[in-house]
């Protein structure tokens, strides 16, 4: 009796709408997986334990009150902060670039953890001067903003770098960033462009001009990019059929599991199932904002936009790559790549969703 | 009030993040719809040219190269034929580092520096994405280990290739050619000839010999697979193939056995011997000593042994039988008696006084016959026996030039046989037209006198020397000298005879010949210039013993070879029928500073002659299987 009325405390902290949604996005996952990886039910098994444990993360985040959640904000953050500093100084180099740390017998890549640390850092300051929220309050939010994408940009890893300005511009945009500092940062950003430019690496600025026109370099940096829009391309309107893709299957498209995975839904399922897959988005999302909107106090609020949004930005980036509008950076999409990291640090975050829909009435209390 | 105020501000502070919360979903639903646009562009407007590059993206046609046509001799032993073996391959444009992968792969198996100069020349030459052999024949064992670390050796692949191979070795190595790799001169020519894509996925091509005037019977058609391939180029599965049709089979005319032992009997010799079947034209031996193994150049020479063949004083690579050409020297006086008679400018019994010269009217000096003080009183038949010079240079100087090359160019001198091997010299059959082309001076009578005996400007290839021979011993009909006696179709098996062709008749009468014939009889007789190596035989010989001067002799001077450099000796010639009542084979043979054709020349021609009408074996021939059983036919 006591496990039921416990397993009932914790079932009452989901929010099912959303979960819902989220299975359908996962059974679409497991499906595309089983394809991508060219029918491999092991491959599959993974990808089902990485759910499985992510689902168990974002139950246990969804029952921890949000006041916790609020104390959890500067440890975590600085501790990322003080992970990246020794990314830069200790890390082991993968492709060029210098992203894990080893701790112990595993390694992590501390960017992660800021992509959940950044938002819940700029929610809890904002939380904390809300009454007495000053012009200068976004200076020092925009500072704490900065540290972390400075260290994630410099690694190098530009796409980590962005998405996780964009978790903390979300914060700052929720928490009544001025309009005309918004503009003013437009204008600066876009004037500071060709700075910019001189300052990133020949493979990043080929990934840019590749997307201009990816023939320039068709078996190097363009080939990606060739190859997805091909395999989007090839499906049409009703796709080719599960298992059907050819693309993929006979790995013309490069990382097609993981980064790529949506040139191979593209490819099987056409342009129905794409409508499909951003709709099921778009409705996450607006369950996302409708949490946001009815959220109880400020940091609730802060952190389920914040949330949401850059859920959507990693689905947006992850969609605008692979079909070749946006240029390559390393960014999964949302629950349908293989990797437990990503998958673990989404759902963490709709466990903070969940939880501060949850909670309201224990704070309201 | 101070409640109030608060619950106020936030009320606008909820107003205001509700707005900022519905401008966020605008932006979502705008992004979005940004990417639907860029869907419905790609998959619906643009479907068409995508799913085309998708399509042609899978599927890449494979060409897959015939075997390529077996060489027999007429007897059915092999002279050139396939076997499958393993290779180690490599594709350089998949290799980052080559040279790693090399030295990695020299852990595994043998690499010699020989195989690493040799990857290194056919790269220079290859054309790009094309996957080259680094060494070929691995044993079992190399394979397997090759195999087991074939994951950490990305573009090194072991395939099972057919290889050319020459059982016979240095034997018939002139007639049968070799294959080596396809360059940039053979690409232009298959280009032009539109056999371009036929050669698709075939790395070899004919160069010299058989192998190359037949290359278009030998290739066969190349077929092509199409299948589906993924981005590294790995075939996943056939979607459908065009199965390839092998070369068609070559029935020589050549007896290998024939051959191996007039090769045996040359020895240390430079020369050629060429055997014709009179009645058919058929080759049936073809020999220029020394030969090369045609083994060495079917994947590319190296350079050692290109080297030690290409500055060898001997000239292996030369051809002489097709390309030496040679003064003709007394092998003419034959052909010279037959004008005489042609034209009545002799009959056989006119007879004329030798005294060991002939002069021309006005003119003090002395062609001088071989014999120094003559052969006395001469008519047709011992001019021919005893080669008397003086009789020819009269003779040729009764004839006149014009009439002598007329009669002489319908045997065949100064002009191509048209045998089936690419690259024959036509010799020179000298002429005042010839003459007049190639110098300024006109003709001279003393170089008539001097034609005569087949000396001066005269020339011919030792093969032209049999084919005219053959024209003795069949009426005077010449014909085509031919290496081919049949093609076997590869697919049905069928045999394709191909008939000998007539070249013309000479215009000569059977009674004529007989003069000649019997004369060329009394040449192997005693008191004949052949006649030592003629002795015993059990068939009548017909023959003309020759020598060639190689340089001139002062008036006053003698030839004494004792004295003379090696290379500046006479060549020795000998060209013969038999049996001579039935003529079933004749021969040309020469030696390049051989001196007198009689003695080191003819005893060549009568080894041939002994095994080809007796099957008898020269004493000092080693055993060999004319059966072919000793070739490794696998």
């Amino acid at each position: 009796m006591r496990i039921k009325a416990w397993l009932t405390k914790i079932a009452s902290h989901l929010d099912y709408p959303l979960l819902l949604l989220l299975f359908a996005l996962m059974l679409l996952s497991l499906f595309l997986q089983y394809s991508a990886a060219g029918e491999d039910t092991g491959k599959l098994m993974a990808h089902a334990i990485n759910m499985l444990v992510a689902i168990g993360i974002m139950v246990i985040v969804a029952n921890i009150p949000p006041q916790y959640l609020i104390a959890s904000a500067v440890p975590l953050y600085t501790l990322g902060v003080i992970l990246l500093i020794g990314v830069a100084l200790f890390g082991d180099v993968v492709n060029g670039s210098r992203r894990w740390l080893h701790v112990g017998v595993t390694r992590i890549q501390p960017s992660e953890i800021m992509k959940i640390a950044m938002p819940l850092m700029l929610a809890w300051y904002f939380h904390y001067h809300e009454a007495t929220l000053k012009l200068k309050d976004y200076g020092i939010a925009a500072l704490l903003l900065a540290i972390p994408v400075v260290l994630v940009a410099k690694q190098p890893d530009l796409g980590t770098a962005l998405l996780i300005s964009a978790s903390g511009f979300y914060v700052l945009f929720f928490a009544g960033l001025p309009w005309r500092i918004m503009l003013g940062m437009g204008v600066l950003a876009g004037a500071s462009m060709p700075v910019l430019w001189h300052f990133l690496h020949d493979y990043q600025r080929k990934r840019v001009l590749t997307l201009l026109d990816p023939m320039t370099d068709p078996l190097g940096a363009g080939y990606h990019i060739i190859q997805s829009t091909i395999a989007i391309g090839s499906g049409g309107a009703f796709g080719k059929g599960w298992l059907n893709g050819t693309q993929s299957h006979l790995d013309f498209l490069p990382e097609h599991t993981t980064d790529f995975v949506f040139a191979v839904f593209g490819e099987e399922f056409g342009l129905l199932g794409n409508i499909l897959l951003l709709l099921l988005y778009f409705a996450i999302i607006a369950r996302g904002l409708s949490i946001a909107t009815n959220a109880p106090n400020l940091f609730a609020r802060l952190m389920a936009g914040s949330i949401t949004m850059a859920f959507f930005t990693y689905a947006f980036v992850n969609m605008g790559m692979v079909s070749g509008i946006l240029p390559v950076v390393g960014v999964p999409l949302p629950m349908m790549s293989y990797g437990g990291t990503a998958m673990v640090i989404v759902m963490l975050g709709f466990g903070i969703l969940m939880s501060v829909k949850t909670h309201r009435k224990l704070i309201k209390s | 009030m101070r409640e109030q105020a608060e619950i106020k501000h936030y009320h606008t502070e909820a107003h205001d993040f509700r707005r900022r919360i519905m401008i966020a979903a605008g932006f979502v639903v705008v992004l979005f719809l940004t990417l639907l646009a860029r869907f419905f562009y790609v998959q619906v407007l643009e479907h068409d040219r995508y799913f085309a590059l998708a399509e042609s993206n899978r599927i890449s046609i494979v060409p897959t190269p015939p075997n390529r046509g077996i060489i027999f001799d007429r007897n059915g032993v092999v002279m050139a034929h396939n076997y499958s073996a393993y290779t180690l391959e490599l594709t350089p444009s998949k290799i980052k580092n080559l040279n790693d992968t090399i030295d990695a792969l020299a852990q595994l198996v043998e690499i010699t520096p020989a195989n690493r100069k040799h990857f290194a020349k056919i790269m220079a030459e290859s054309r790009n994405f094309e996957t080259l052999p680094l060494r070929t024949r691995l044993t079992d064992e190399e394979v397997a280990r090759v195999a087991a670390n074939r994951y950490r050796l990305p573009g090194v692949e072991v395939k099972a290739r057919l290889f050319r191979q020459y059982p016979q070795n240095a034997s018939a190595s002139h007639l049968i050619g070799y294959i080596g790799r396809i360059n940039d001169a053979d690409l232009v020519k298959l280009q032009n000839d539109g056999r371009y894509d036929n050669y698709r996925g075939t790395d070899h091509i004919g160069k010299v010999g058989v192998e190359q005037s037949f290359e278009n019977v030998l290739h066969g058609t190349t077929g092509a697979e199409q299948v589906e391939t993924d981005a590294g180029g790995h075939a996943v599965r056939t979607l459908s193939h065009t199965n390839p049709i092998s070369g068609d089979n070559l029935v020589l005319t050549i007896d290998s056995k024939l051959q191996s032992i007039v090769e045996h009997a040359f020895g240390n010799y430079r020369g050629a011997l060429v055997a014709l079947d009179p009645k058919t034209g058929g080759v049936l031996a073809f020999v220029s000593n020394p030969g090369f193994d045609p083994n060495l150049f079917v994947d590319g020479i190296d350079s050692t042994n290109w080297n030690a063949l290409n500055t060898s004083a001997d000239r292996p690579l030369l051809n002489r039988a097709l390309r030496g050409a040679y003064p003709e020297g007394s092998t003419i006086k034959p052909f010279m008696a037959l004008a005489g008679l042609h034209y009545d400018v002799r009959t056989p019994n006119d007879t004329i006084a030798d005294p060991g010269y002939f002069m021309l009217p006005n003119s003090s000096h002395r062609y001088r016959d071989w014999k120094p003080n003559g052969h006395g009183s001469v008519n047709m038949h011992l001019s021919i026996v005893q080669s008397c010079d003086t009789y020819y240079y009269r003779l040729a100087n009764d004839l006149g030039i014009d009439r002598m090359h007329d009669f002489l160019s319908q045997f065949g001198f100064g002009k191509k046989t048209g045998i089936d091997m690419d690259g024959e010299l036509a010799g020179v059959l000298p002429s005042r037209a010839w003459k007049a082309k190639h110098s300024k001076q006109p003709w001279y009578p003393g170089e008539t006198v001097i034609a005569g005996i087949g000396q001066g400007y005269n020339l011919a290839t030792p093969l032209q020397l049999a084919v005219a021979t053959a024209a003795l011993a069949n009426g005077g009909l010449v014909l085509k000298p031919q290496l081919v006696e049949a093609i076997i179709d590869s697919g049905t098996g069928q045999r394709r005879t191909i008939a000998p062709q007539i070249v013309t008749q000479a215009s000569i009468t059977p009674a004529q010949l007989k003069v000649i014939t019997d004369a060329m009889i009394d040449v192997t007789r005693p008191s004949g210039t052949a006649s030592v190596a003629s002795a015993g035989a059990p068939y009548l010989i017909a023959a003309k013993t020759g020598t060639a001067q190689v340089v001139g002799i002062r008036q006053n001077e003698k030839y004494n070879a004792g004295k003379m450099l090696a290379t500046h000796r006479d060549h020795a010639l000998f060209i013969a029928f038999a049996p001579a009542d039935a003529p079933k084979i004749a021969i040309a043979v020469l030696i390049e500073n051989g001196g007198h054709g009689g003695t080191v020349a003819a005893p060549i021609a009568r080894a041939a002659m002994d095994y080809y009408l007796l099957k008898k074996l020269p004493k000092d021939m080693p055993a060999i299987n004319p059966t072919g059983d000793n070739v490794n036919a696998d």
